[in-house]
């Protein structure tokens, strides 16, 4: 156990670079502000509502930035759909 | 020709009044004409830093309302002829610092100086903005820990966009100076090495200060480390980075340096 202590010790430099690393690739690029996820938000619930009726209460939305790839994943709760169970 | 340097960083605390302090002795001790300049309007430090905190009468903000003259709010070093310092004012807040004010207070400084040294706030508002605008030269000052190194690449971008410098088509000449840097922790890797930080930083490195106490003793009696004790490794690495930022081409070693790291790097910096 001791000897996994040392070690974890010792890798939390990289660990600091690597993260750092990934964040500001996106700080630089102005993907990591907020601005632009209201905006992907608004206009992603302007399309669905158009079809169904959302309530904007009921979305979720959440980024996680990595590297290579970074992932926008938007949860939308609607209603006015007929159920699994009726189809 | 006069040089207008910035001392920022973003993150607080991580040694922009230090540097300043120790830097503008260590120029005026060559010899040149420095003027230091406290931009902490509302948390003056620098005055106590250097030992003047007695003999401040006006500040910058007196000077920029035009309720003093530049001449009677400038005050002279006791031990450095060439060496004058600005104080901030400690009562009012930083909206009292107008970047026309400030623009007055440089232009003329510039008249009489070799170089004016503008020790930046904390932060990127107001003050840390003017503090930037007029730069020729701006000096990062950076901690071997991560939130440091993030706030250093946001100033970076400040630099690049929103200095006199940037918004007429020039390059504002940056520098990091990586200080209460721990050899044996970088080593351990329980510390960013000064690699890592400027992988991420990308500009150029003009020196490395070690974490030392004899930057507290210096702060302590009121006098910069360069001047108190320009023996310690501290003093040598500030007095080692106002001659490279005299243009000369020294490498990052200190000849009695114990610290074998600032050997290590000489050949990268020069390069
Ligand atoms: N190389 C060093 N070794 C040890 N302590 C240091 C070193 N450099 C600075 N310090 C200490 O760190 C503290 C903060 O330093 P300083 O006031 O220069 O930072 P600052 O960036 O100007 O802070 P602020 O953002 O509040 O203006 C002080 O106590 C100072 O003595
Ligand atoms: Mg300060």
């Amino acid at each position: 156990m001791k000897i996994l202590d040392f070690l974890m010790r010792r890798s939390s430099a990289p660990v600091a670079r690597d993260r750092l690393q990934i964040l500001l690739a996106h700080e630089r690029s102005g993907t990591g502000n907020a601005e632009l996820i209201n905006q992907l938000r608004e206009e992603v619930l302007a399309v669905i509502a158009k079809h169904v009726s959302v309530d904007p209460e009921k979305v979720q939305i959440k980024m996680d930035r990595g590297s290579p790839i970074s992932t926008l994943e938007l949860e939308i709760e609607i209603s006015g759909l007929p159920s699994a169970k009726a189809a | 020709m006069s040089k207008v340097l910035v001392v920022t960083s973003g993150k607080g605390g991580v040694g922009k009044t230090t540097t300043a302090a120790a830097l503008s002795a260590a120029l005026a001790g060559e010899g040149k004409k420095v003027a230091v300049v406290d931009f902490d309007v509302g948390l003056r430090n620098l005055d106590l830093i250097m030992g003047a905190e007695r003999r401040v009468v006006f500040d910058l903000i007196d000077v920029i309302n035009g309720d003093a003259k530049l001449s009677q709010a400038l005050i002279k070093d006791k031990r450095i002829e060439t060496l004058s310092l600005l104080p901030a004012s400690q009562t009012r807040d930083k909206d009292a610092l107008t970047e026309d004010g400030v623009n007055g207070v440089i232009e003329e400084l510039k008249k009489s100086f070799d170089w004016i040294v503008c020790d930046s706030p904390a932060g990127i508002e107001r003050g840390a903005t003017l503090a930037m605008r007029h730069a020729d030269v701006a000096l990062v000052v950076t901690n071997p820990e991560i939130s440091s190194v993030r706030d250093s690449d946001r100033i970076i971008g400040l630099l690049d966009s929103k200095t006199l410098k940037a918004e007429t088509g020039g390059d504002i000449e940056k520098h990091l100076l990586l200080t209460r840097y721990d050899t044996r922790r970088a080593s351990r890797g329980e510390m960013l090495k000064v690699e890592d930080v400027l992988d991420i930083l990308s500009i150029p490195l003009l020196g490395v200060v070690p974490e030392s106490e004899d930057v507290l003793k210096a702060s302590n009696v009121g006098s910069p480390v360069t001047v108190s004790n320009p023996q310690s490794a501290a003093g040598m690495a500030y007095i080692t980075a106002a001659k490279r930022l005299e243009g000369a081409d020294l490498p990052l070693t200190a000849p009695t340096s114990r610290f074998g790291f600032l050997k290590f790097f000489g050949r990268r910096a020069a390069a």
